[in-house]
């Protein structure tokens, strides 16, 4: 076997693994009724406004209550390519050379207070989301850049025009926070979402307090006909760790949606035993290692060589996975895609080569040549132990092995983006995670901050940027596919604009009792609870 | 003729008379300076006793339990408990008595200034003091790592900071009344300068609550560090330092792997034990009140 088609071979069978794990026994028939109970790992979210919000804690607490016009497939999501309609009737096929998407909306949809959801609603929202008026941000601008336009021919149509064509636009569509508010209160008053909840989905509200728990209750005109099968969902936020867990092992909750530590696995697997079921995948979240080029000597690419060259990855990996939750070894890309590196390729970048004493000798060699023998430097990380804190230790003793003096400065999440943003570190632990597997439009993380304005390391590079357009222009996947390696291979090798750590793992510890629920390779994904039960 | 001298002879008395006498009359007061000196001589010479290098990883020895090769266990980075609490030791007490001495010494200068100049300098500072005093210790700590940031210079101005008022306070109650004393006033009228009556005159008179206060100090700024490094707020990974050790091992390890965090825990609980029970001894010892008892 080939190493691409062993690769994309293992990528499946780890699909297919997850899948398996969660799919109910055959026969499973769901049953009705019953309220889930479920932790929320965080305080209260900043707004319940999905199209502003970028975090999981909104999508944790609000998802349930409000439909999208497409999403990732409730009973396959960890497949990266399989998308259904949640609005529409079909998932459209792309015409004028994969410009124009054409979707027909249901006609059987009903906002929460009775009135009818119309094609006008979806592509008002749309219209909101990709060009939002003065005054009202959306988070997900930056991801529709290929849409040129979004419009509503007639009640039941939403026509997509895109500016280029590209594999990446149906992924975006499918993000989960691009929930459909209703057409004239968004008009009205697009803020109004930030505090008010009103959608379609499967759930509706019934009361929130601050930082302390969500309640819906069962839409009985839900149009996905037969769902939802609860009567109802109670969501406790919880930020600490410990009181999650405490949760789950006295019952008083089923499970969480983010992710734990495989120390908290262990422990509840020991104490429970079959009252209670795993499911692990790959998560699209990747710290990343990232030098300030804005300060010396990071501008000197041999001591950013050097940084990559000292960790050990493959050795570092499968330790790190037992104590973090961090996973598996890859690079710009997640490692379930078809567009990932296969190890050949890997192993030929720097930071990546088999023989670790060959990677340390050179690293030591760059750093003479650099003048920056016994470098000392501090490393800034954010106070979040899974698996920030992980990751910083293991690299501050890695680096050590090349005569590197590292300290570790840790802040707080508000000051730790301020010194992202103002620039004053001088090498961080930062990350990328994103939502639907878009491969990408996710490698943009690696794009300067003229470009992408979450990148951090302070450099400039049109060379970069033109691999990049190159590549999310291409519409044949094999080609596709090569200019994605040759922007890899420029930015974490030739470049070593960020180093790559083990990508993040994913394991959720839940109440045997709950069913239909599969996990993904995002926490932000398939959180509706549409076809979620309880085997009480 | 022969002159007959009337002096007593002097009996010079061993070192270890002194030594042997506090022990005999304090044992509890040796006992905690026997903890106080096996951990300052475990930080003073870490890099000889300890077993491992404290910060390297060891992914074969991962959440090992107590062994032959590792006496307190490994960590979950595999690291030597007995080694990292050894280096830890070192981090308490440069923590403790730097904090403990500069905020002692501030507070001494503080207050016994205070109590000689009295009037609207005394006002003044008092106030200050009653403002800073308002907050816990432990409060006030969180808000100076807040403003300032993390790490070890910045743990020990955190804690150094909410001790001056502290010490100040107790240093001035004394100083008040040496301040009343006749030959603070024949000092005075003599012309002595300000300096030279505080510091050859007032000062000697208040060194006996401010040592005693000295010893409770340390204890509870290795407390402080402790608790400031439990709350990812004091120094950070990877140094070796005992709240941190505890921070890392309670909340995920506390069934699977529960001695990541029972040593640390016992270390500082030691430590400040030690420092507690031979600062009451030593003021059982040097205070005439209790000194007979």
């Amino acid at each position: 076997m080939n190493a691409p088609i062993k690769w994309l071979a293992t990528g499946l069978s780890m699909a297919l693994t997850a899948a398996l794990v969660a799919t109910p026994a055959l026969g499973e028939t769901p049953k009705r009724g019953g309220i889930l109970t479920y932790m929320i790992p965080a305080d209260a979210p900043p707004s319940l406004d999905g199209h502003k919000e970028n975090t999981f804690a909104t999508l944790h607490a609000t998802a349930p209550f409000y439909s999208t016009l497409i999403a990732v497939n409730p009973e396959n999501p960890s497949s990266t390519t399989d998308f259904v309609c949640d609005l529409c009737t079909e998932m459209p096929k792309p015409t004028d050379d994969g410009k124009t998407y054409t979707f027909k909306i249901r006609k059987d949809v009903k906002f929460h207070d009775g009135t009818p959801l119309t094609a006008a609603d979806v592509a008002k929202n749309w219209q909101y989301i990709i060009n939002p008026p003065e005054g009202v941000s959306s988070a997900r601008e930056s991801y529709m850049v290929m849409v040129d336009k979004v419009e509503n021919p007639d009640p039941e149509t939403v026509i997509f025009k895109l500016k280029f064509a590209t594999s990446a636009f149906i992924p975006a569509l499918a993000d989960p926070f691009a929930y459909i508010y209703k057409k004239d209160q968004l008009e009205k008053d697009p803020r109004w979402f930030e505090k008010n909840i009103m959608g379609s989905g499967p759930f509706k509200f019934v009361s929130y307090e601050t930082g302390q728990s969500m309640k819906g209750e069962r839409n009985p005109d839900y149009y996905h006909k037969g769902q939802p099968y609860l009567d109802g969902f109670v969501a406790i936020f919880a930020a600490k760790q410990s009181v999650r867990v405490d949760a789950i092992r006295a019952d008083r909750a089923a499970t969480e949606f983010r992710g734990m530590p495989p120390s908290a696995r262990d422990q509840l697997v020991k104490e429970l035993g079959d009252k209670v079921t795993v499911q692990t995948s790959d998560w699209n979240c990747v710290n990343l290692i990232t030098p300030n080029q804005k300060r010396k000597p990071f501008d000197d690419v041999r001591v950013r060589r050097a940084l990559a060259l000292a960790i050990d990855k493959w050795k570092g990996a499968p330790a790190l996975s037992k104590i973090a939750t961090v996973h598996t070894v890859g690079g710009l890309v997640f490692p379930g895609s078809s567009m990932a590196p296969t190890k050949e390729e890997m192993e030929k970048m720097v930071g990546y080569w088999p023989d670790i004493e060959k990677s340390r000798a050179e690293a030591r060699k760059l750093l003479k040549e650099a003048g920056a023998e016994g470098l000392k430097f501090e490393l800034m990380n954010r106070n979040v132990d899974q698996p920030y804190k992980f990751i910083g230790t293991w690299a501050i003793d890695e680096w050590s092995k090349i005569g590197l003096q590292v300290t570790q400065k840790v802040l707080p999440t508000g000051p730790f983006y301020d010194a992202l943003r103002n620039g004053t570190f001088d090498v961080t632990v930062e990350f990328n995670c994103q939502n639907v597997v878009n491969p990408v439009l996710d490698v943009a993380k690696v794009l300067p901050k003229s470009v992408y304005p979450e990148n951090y390391g302070g450099y400039e590079d049109p060379k970069l940027i033109e691999l990049y357009n190159a590549m999310l222009h291409e519409t044949d996947p094999a080609q596709q596919r090569i200019k994605m390696r040759a922007l890899e291979v420029y930015a974490l090798d030739t470049q070593v604009n960020t180093i790559m750590t083990p990508w993040w793992n994913r394991i959720l510890v839940q109440r045997s009792y709950l069913k239909g629920w599969k996990i993904s390779p995002s926490h932000y994904l398939n959180l509706n609870l549409a076809n979620v039960w309880l085997d009480k | 003729m022969t002159a007959i001298t009337t002096e007593p002879p002097v009996i010079r008395r061993p070192w270890y008379g002194s030594a042997l006498r506090f022990a005999r009359r304090q044992p509890l007061g040796t006992f905690g300076l026997i903890i106080v000196v096996v951990t300052a001589i475990a930080g003073l010479s870490a890099e000889w006793i300890a077993p491992y290098n404290p910060t390297a990883n060891d992914f074969a020895a991962m959440t090992e339990p107590p062994s032959a090769a590792h006496w307190l266990g490994t960590d979950q980075f595999g690291r030597d408990l007995l080694s990292r609490i050894i280096y830890g030791a070192r981090t308490a007490l440069i923590i403790g008595f730097v904090s403990a001495f500069v905020g002692g010494f501030a507070g001494l200068v503080l207050g016994v200034g205070s109590a000689y100049f009295g009037g609207w300098i005394d006002l003044v500072l008092q106030r200050v003091m009653d403002i800073l005093m308002a907050f816990p210790l432990i409060i006030m700590a969180l808000a100076v790592v807040a403003i300032f940031g993390t790490g070890v210079q910045n743990v020990i101005a955190a804690i150094t900071i909410p001790l001056i008022p502290r010490c100040a306070r107790v240093v001035r109650a004394s100083a008040m009344a040496i301040r009343e004393v006749p030959y603070i006033d024949a000092a005075r009228t003599s012309g002595f300068s300000h300096p030279r009556i505080i510091l050859r005159h007032m000062v000697p008179n208040v060194v006996a609550p401010f040592l005693i206060m000295l010893t409770a100090f340390v204890g509870q700024a290795i407390l402080a560090e402790a608790s400031l490094s439990y709350l990812g707020l004091g120094v950070q990974e990877p140094v070796p330092a005992w709240g941190l050790m505890l921070q890392g091992g309670a909340e995920e390890y506390a069934s699977t792997a529960p001695w990541i965090a029972v040593f640390p825990g016992l270390a500082i609980a030691l430590t400040v034990f030690g420092f507690s029970l031979f600062g009451d001894a030593l003021r059982d010892a040097i205070d005439p009140k209790l000194r007979e008892r």
